[in-house]
């Protein structure tokens, strides 16, 4: 099938949905693949780059819809874009169908299938395909670029010739995906990184990035992650006083805070209050990924950089992936790649639209003439596995206790063993010769000595052990020896034989057992 | 010589035997204490050719100096891939060698019998010695001679097959005749009845059957048990390949057979152990054969294996401070322990960690990686057993696996219902990134799913183990 991205006609969009190494890939699926005239050059791909792999470039957009069976780009697609589809076409963009009904309509009324990469479902499987994630985490990097961009100073402290640098402290609000990345990119950079987020089991993931995870002084049971697919969920009022409180405290010290947090389909919490930013020093930088939905601080303007009166840059915009084209556009064209990688079962170039797939029916919002948003629960639901039941710590007397227990227990089982041992022995004693008690004892003796010096062999040395033990049970050769001086000639021929075996034995098991040892070399 | 001479010797050559088991606890001292052995073997043989009541020591001497000859070809041309075979294969010849000197003893046993009072006197060595005998002796001495034929037998049939499964000249898998265990049970209780038989007339026919009857059990025994269960089934011959030695040791009354007897013995033995508490098994369910019957539905795995080419492998490899290989069978059978070796050596130049977490059940052989990953010079101080190192795999950059599969199977310990549930595991997906160096998208041989592979920190390296990793190795720098 032909499979064309169109060129982006947002204002300051410069991201693709093709690039010329998705291209490649999915030309390996079996299908073609078409351009419009332009559409990379934004994110740094020229046409020519594109034809160099095999790729059509095609004039004009109606061209490129008319042309071609899926349709894939980054924005939801305009009301003109929606009315060149026709049944049998799939769109594959950012679709938001929440916000979006009456283009929802409009595709419904075309016959096309829309595939919504906004609404992918957080399963493990898809994950390669979830798009929003992938532009999460260049939105923090970015956040934290463009914060470095804005900031005076250093991040890393340092000192100098010219005089001591403080490093910089920087506050991350909201441990999602963006949040961690921003983490990152801030603690690679040197800066003292702290984090909050309202799900208590992101701490491990915070603090395995190298930051400091803010905890608050509250013991209500937060709303388990996993529970809402992985999303933070509304806080109780309580809550959310402890949680500004924590914030207002550590306010004045921060040089850096990137906002992040958002709730599903709502308006963006308030986490950063006019007095917060009031209190900060001259020069500092919020940057507010929520910008958006409203902002995390509400002195935030959308898309807009501004100052506040005591010098605070506050920065809203919207665009941070698109602001990092080439690298949004790779992933998001993989996000496209693997969707169609799934799409397409038997890579003969033949999409299927399985609408039994979970993620495939997540994600399809509108199909066959028929709106189907919002879909059916996924049948698979996890992401974040359950915190686990935690073990009470056990006390000093208990683990006392236990270990008394446990001692008197290997006491018990020494001395049945013993005591059956024993019994055993005196019934063997008390009714076979004495000649036949001589050897036995000795026997037991051997058997015990052996139990003793096994334990001690290293795991390492039991390949060795096998082959020395194999060596020195062709110790029979003593009897074997003893008995060739016999009368009878069929007792010599057996006896020779068992000499010369026990021969292979003796000289091949040693000497395997040296050729081994000699091998192990210490570094 | 005297005869008190000969037992000072015994004395002396057991003691040594002793200290060469025992100097087996660490690598070093390992060297040293496999001399031991040797001057103890040397010791015991020189005293008993030269000792009282022999005779032929001429004959005897160029029949261990023929096998001598063989054995030390069979030694420095083995390779260490081979060893599991090797090892089997000696087992059969102890074995062989037990059945021939109990029949002996047997025949002896008669030919005294049969003689008068005055040609009993006049007797030398051995039938002296059984000349001497009171009847409660001879019977108890019937006995002991039985069971290390029986014994012998078993472990002979037993060996060979067990050979034939390793060298890949038997098929691997498990399995029986129709009847199954029954019919072991119907030839051990044979066996009890030749036994009796035996005691009551001395007669050669029950002696026969009773070996006969150990032969089928040694063969059909084995027969039943699968490739991954060979380490147990070795080792068990090892420890069965004593006890016949000692049994032979107790009709001769020679005290040193029974002491080396008991040692072998009791080592295969505790080996048998380790291997099974390994695996969380019963040494009787190894035995027979197969894997336990599951609880219930296995967990559904979700996800899937990703693929990736070496190029990512390398990538992440030149960028990891800290990495631990786990190789398995899979690495024995592609050879590719050489590769693996140049690897760790590339990495470690760079002044990575690398290291290798070693299962005690990987392999075929008790501790038959690290004899594998010695040959091909990897030190043995970045070895680690699985208790030393399964902590360290959270804080571990790359996890590499090579050709293992139930050993790094999370099911153990997440899935109650799962076949080896239970089993301690090298916890490899705790690593940040882990990558399965494998040939296909199979299963092991136990035939159960292994979650690790859809794992989301996962990349499946397909492919031959050596193929791939030669593949790699230019591309790390």
């Amino acid at each position: 099938m032909k499979i064309g991205a169109l060129k982006e006609i947002s204002t300051g969009e410069q991201r693709v949905a093709l690039t010329p190494e998705s291209a490649l890939q999915l030309q390996k699926l079996g299908h073609d693949c078409v351009v419009q005239k332009g559409a990379g050059v934004a994110a740094g791909f020229s046409d020519a780059q594109y034809k160099a792999v095999g790729v059509e470039v095609a004039a004009t957009a109606a061209a490129l819809t008319k042309a071609c069976d899926v349709i894939v780009k980054v924005r939801p697609p305009s009301e003109v874009e929606l009315k060149r589809l026709s049944p049998e076409k799939t769109l594959i963009s950012f679709f938001y169908p929440g916000a979006n009904a009456d283009l929802m309509e409009l595709a419904k009324s075309k016959g096309a299938s829309v595939i919504a990469m906004d609404m992918v479902p957080r399963i493990s499987r898809a994950q390669k395909m979830d798009a929003l994630s992938s532009m999460a985490n260049i939105a923090g990097y970015r956040a934290v670029i463009e914060a470095g961009n804005n900031f005076g100073r250093f991040f890393t402290g340092q000192v100098t010739a010219a005089g001591k640098v403080p490093p910089a402290k920087v506050l991350v609000v909201g441990a999602g995906v963006a949040g961690l990345a921003a983490i990152g990119t801030s603690t690679s950079l040197g800066a003292i990184t702290y984090a909050f987020d309202v799900r208590p089991e992101v701490a491990e993931q915070v603090e395995s990035m190298g930051a400091e995870f803010v905890f608050l002084d509250f013991s209500e049971e937060q709303a388990d992650g996993a529970a809402t697919g992985g999303y933070a969920a509304v806080s109780s009022p309580e809550f959310a006083a402890a949680q500004l409180a924590k914030f207002r405290e550590i306010a004045p010290d921060m040089d850096i805070v990137i906002t992040t947090a958002l709730i599903p389909n709502r308006e963006a919490p308030e986490l950063w209050t006019a007095d917060m930013v009031a209190s900060m020093k001259p020069g500092s930088v919020i940057i507010d990924l929520a910008a958006e939905k409203g902002g995390n601080c509400k002195l935030t303007v959308m898309d807009e950089r501004i100052v506040t009166d005591n010098g605070v840059i506050i920065i809203g915009y919207t665009d941070f992936p698109s602001r990092m084209a080439a690298q949004a556009s790779t992933l998001y064209a993989n996000n496209i790649r693997h969707m169609l990688f799934d799409l397409t079962p038997e890579k003969d170039g033949v999409v299927v639209h399985d609408m039994e797939d979970d993620v495939i029916r997540g994600a399809t919002i509108a199909h066959a003439g028929e709106i189907t948003f919002p879909p059916p629960p996924p049948k698979i639901q996890a992401i974040a596995a359950k915190p686990k039941e935690k073990v009470p710590e056990k006390t000093a007397e208990e683990k006392r206790a236990e270990e008394v227990q446990a001692f008197k227990k290997q006491t018990q089982n020494q001395f049945a063993l013993l005591a059956i041992g024993g019994a055993l022995l005196f019934l063997v004693g008390s009714y076979a010769p004495a000649s036949f008690m001589q050897h036995f004892i000795v026997f037991v003796l051997s058997v015990f000595v052996g139990f003793q010096v096994i334990w001690n062999v290293s795991h390492a040395l039991h390949t060795p052990l096998m082959a020395v033990t194999n060596a020195i049970s062709s110790i029979i050769i003593l009897g074997a020896v003893l008995q060739v001086g016999s009368t009878s000639l069929l007792v010599i021929i057996l006896a020779g034989i068992a000499v010369f075996f026990a021969g292979i034995n003796i000289f091949g098991g040693f000497l395997v057992t040296r050729r081994m040892l000699a091998m192990f070399q210490k570094s | 010589m005297e005869m008190g001479f000969t037992t000072a010797v015994y004395v002396v050559a057991a003691i040594l035997f002793i200290l060469s088991l025992g100097g087996l606890s660490g690598q070093e001292s390992a060297k040293r204490a496999v001399w031991y052995g040797i001057v103890g073997m040397a010791l015991a043989v020189t005293a008993t050719l030269f000792g009282p009541g022999f005779g032929l020591w001429g004959l005897s001497l160029v029949l261990i100096a023929a096998g001598g000859v063989i054995g030390y070809q069979l030694a420095s041309k083995v390779e260490m891939t081979q060893m599991p075979e090797l090892v089997a294969g000696m087992h059969a010849l102890v074995g062989l060698a037990a059945v021939f000197v109990g029949f002996n003893t047997h025949f002896e046993l008669v030919n005294v019998a049969a003689m008068d009072e005055s040609a009993r006197k006049s007797l030398e060595g051995f039938a002296a010695l059984l000349a001497k005998k009171t009847s409660v002796e001879i019977n108890i001495l019937r006995v002991e001679t039985s069971l290390g034929i029986w014994i012998g037998a078993v472990t002979f049939t037993g060996s060979v097959i067990a050979y034939g499964k390793l060298a890949g000249k038997v098929n691997s898998a498990a399995t029986k005749l129709p009847g199954g265990h029954v019919l072991n049970a119907v030839a051990a209780l044979v066996s009890l009845g030749a036994l009796i038989w035996y005691l009551n007339t001395g007669a050669l026919t029950p002696m026969m059957i009773l070996t006969l009857m150990a032969l089928f059990i040694g063969y059909h025994l084995i027969m039943g048990i699968g490739g991954a269960d060979m380490p147990v089934v070795v080792s068990m011959l090892n420890s069965y390949s004593g006890w016949a030695a000692a049994a032979i040791g107790f009709s001769l009354g020679n005290d040193l057979l029974i002491v080396v007897g008991a040692l072998v013995g009791s080592s295969g033995a505790i080996l048998s152990y380790i291997m099974c508490k390994a695996m969380n098994r019963s040494f009787v369910s190894v035995i027979l054969g197969g894997f336990g019957g599951t609880a219930g539905p296995q967990m559904a795995v979700e996800g899937e294996q990703i693929a990736i080419e070496a190029d990512g492998v390398a990538t992440a490899l030149n960028e990891a401070d800290s990495v631990i290989i786990i190789p398995g069978y899979g690495m024995a059978v592609a050879q590719a322990q050489q590769s693996v070796s140049e690897l760790v050596r590339k990495l470690r130049a760079k002044g990575k960690n690398v290291r290798f977490a070693i299962h005690p059940v990987a392999g075929r052989l008790p501790g038959h990686m690290n004899v594998l990953l010695a040959e091909a010079k990897v030190p043995y101080d970045i070895v680690m057993e699985m208790d030393e190192i399964n902590d360290d795999f959270p804080d571990t950059d790359v996890a590499i696996v090579i050709g293992s599969n139930d050993i790094v199977n999370p099911a153990a310990q997440d899935d109650p219902n799962s076949p080896i549930a239970g089993m301690p595991v090298l916890e490899c997906w705790k690593a940040k990134q882990v990558f399965v160096s494998k040939r296909g998208q199979g299963t092991g041989y136990s035939g159960i799913e292994n979650p690790l592979f859809f794992k989301e920190n996962t990349r499946m390296f397909y492919g031959d183990a050596k193929a791939s990793l030669d593949k790699l190795l230019p591309m790390i720098e």
